[in-house]
């Protein structure tokens, strides 16, 4: 078990952590590999609870009322055989005046025939923060599939963000479904940003549902795909109260083979709320690539240039 | 010393011949003015020197510090220290102007990425860390592209209309820029259509339909410029010759 513990933190720092956290009390933070908890640690405010199942572990987080928690909570998942399961149900509850920023790294280096499922249940009451960051590290043979799920409740006066991010290592087979509902005067802010390769597919869905007053909504993503990777993206904003705000943005930059599809939806039922929509996909921008040639690169690193920029 | 020679370099696009067996030549720590009035070939003539993929001359050739690059691609002739900065320059999501400017430097230094920014009247602490995106306005997108200039020190500049979109105010400050690029060591092959801005340039051209026209001392081409191609321009243009010339200049 040590020694797995150690190889975890080794993926967790490839995957762009910081293993000695996770000696620190003032941090919290939780470690599973497949079903097992490897380590953990809660500070005052903060409610931890894994529950190791026989595919994987049920997680409670829960922050206390008007507690907000310096240190963002880290988490660190991962499965390091070649083959495996990994089910986390994750119940998140964030109370009235409270804040939270978790930071999770999904590490899988060595999959081949890998399955990763996360179910979420986020609720956040009124005047509270709450932000999500998943960061994957996958490895290059792309024996993977990613299954998360969301179901996020945000109450009034509050904001929840979330960031997904794969970029390190092959994508495999992702396949991600969130869905929001935002009361008065709360804010969503969805992004996420995907590189894929090989034979990777990715299908996004977001959903944020602007369902209080002078609600906003952002939803983001930002996808390259090369070989004969294929993406298909998702998003939708609805507004139905008034003086709602939002806007779905969706840029794909695509190479070789690749196939991308953007599906931006808005929906406004109320005359008084507001929702915009851009996507773009396409080969990389010619004069932004000729402009950096014109300072020296070659068009393999003004195009890698372009595409590091565009999913940082 | 002459740095650069077009030799009767001919572009058609789209069936249409923008550069008609154009010749020029640059003397090297000069400033070279192409002076003319809009769609007269100008830019084209920029992107047939930098290399532009879908620029490529049908005939003739271009000499850089007298070696044949008609055929290089555009990095090579960047490597080699010929650079271009666009009229319209592109943005880059996140890209960080301190990375930017750096992408054309050899050594990667960050005193003189700082003081290539000080040198266009930006200040560092201010804009390092922006990224070169919509947020810019036009004038500091230009502004930054000058810096990137300045910073990659090229042996020669392609100045694409560094005065458009620049207020009056502003002007001064560009043209002090670009004489102090000069000082640097710097060729400028300046592309304007202000004559104004053309009479700071040690030599002239005036360019009009895919032909250099007139060639010599600024002063006088301008001189030329507003006597002859002013007045022919509100001839073709007779709708729009009022808004186009008003006190003897092109709006």
């Amino acid at each position: 078990m040590m020694q797995d513990y150690k190889l975890m933190l080794d993926a967790y720092a490839q995957a762009g952590g910081t293993p000695d956290i996770f000696k620190n009390s003032q941090i919290a933070h939780l470690v599973v590999h497949k079903n097992k908890v490897f380590g953990s640690n809660v500070v005052n405010g903060l409610v931890l609870k894994p529950r190791e199942t026989e595919s994987g572990v049920d997680i409670k987080l829960m922050v206390k009322k008007d507690i907000k928690i310096k240190n963002p909570v880290h988490l660190c998942f991962g499965v390091l055989p070649k083959v495996g399961i990994q089910e986390i149900n994750f119940r998140a509850k964030i109370e009235e005046g409270a804040g939270v920023k978790v930071l999770a790294h999904c590490v899988f280096p060595n999959a081949v025939k890998v399955v990763h499922k996360m179910n979420a249940e986020i609720e956040i009451a009124d005047s509270a923060y709450y932000e999500y960051d998943e960061v994957h590290f996958h490895g290059q043979i792309g024996g993977i599939e990613v299954i998360p799920r969301a179901k996020i409740k945000v109450g009034k006066n509050s904001r929840i963000i979330t960031n997904f991010w794969l970029l390190k290592g092959r994508v495999g087979f992702l396949n991600l479904d969130y869905e929001s509902e935002i009361l008065d005067n709360s804010i969503l802010e969805m992004t996420v940003k995907i590189y894929g390769y090989g034979d990777d597919r990715i299908k996004i869905r977001e959903v944020g549902r602007l369902i209080g007053k002078s609600s906003r909504g952002l939803i983001k993503s930002r996808i390259a795909v090369k070989n004969n990777a294929q993406s298909e993206i998702i998003n939708e904003l609805i507004a139905t109260a008034p003086d709602t705000r939002g806007h779905v943005d969706c840029v794909e930059i695509i190479q070789d083979n690749a196939q991308a599809k953007a599906i931006p939806i808005v929906s406004v039922t109320n005359e008084l709320a507001k929702v915009t929509h851009e996507a773009a996909i396409g080969r990389v921008d010619k004069k932004q690539v000729q402009t950096l040639m014109a300072k020296g690169l070659d068009e393999e690193e003004a195009i890698d240039l372009l595409v590091s920029g565009m999913l940082k | 010393m002459e740095i650069l020679k077009m030799e009767k370099i001919s572009l058609n696009l789209k069936g249409r011949q923008i550069l008609k067996d154009l010749t020029l030549s640059v003397e090297s720590n000069t400033i070279h003015s192409i002076l003319g009035p809009n769609a007269a070939g100008k830019s084209s003539l920029a992107y047939v020197l930098i290399g532009c993929s879908d620029y490529i001359a049908q005939s003739g050739r271009v000499y850089f510090m007298g070696k044949d690059i008609t055929n290089f691609p555009v990095y090579k002739r960047a490597k080699m220290g010929l650079t271009l900065a666009w009229q319209e320059p592109a943005r880059f999501e996140g890209l960080t102007i301190k990375d930017y400017i750096a992408v054309g430097m050899k050594d990667k230094n960050n005193t003189l990425i700082e003081e290539s920014l000080y040198r266009v009247l930006l200040d560092p602490k201010n804009y390092l860390n922006r990224e070169v995106d919509k947020t810019l306005s036009g004038g500091e997108r230009k502004r930054i592209e000058l810096a990137s200039v300045f910073a990659m020190m090229p042996k020669l500049a392609i100045l694409d209309e560094p005065d458009s979109g620049i207020d009056i105010l502003a002007l001064d400050k560009i043209v002090n820029i670009i004489t102090e690029l000069k000082r640097q060591g710097t060729t400028i092959i300046l592309i304007t259509h202000r004559e104004e801005v053309s009479e700071i340039a040690d030599k002239s051209s005036l360019m009009c339909s895919g032909l250099i026209v007139k060639e010599g001392n600024p002063r006088e081409v301008s001189k030329f410029f507003k006597e002859r191609c002013i007045p022919c321009l509100t001839k073709i243009f007779p709708a729009e010759g009022n808004s186009k010339v008003k006190g003897g200049k092109v709006n």
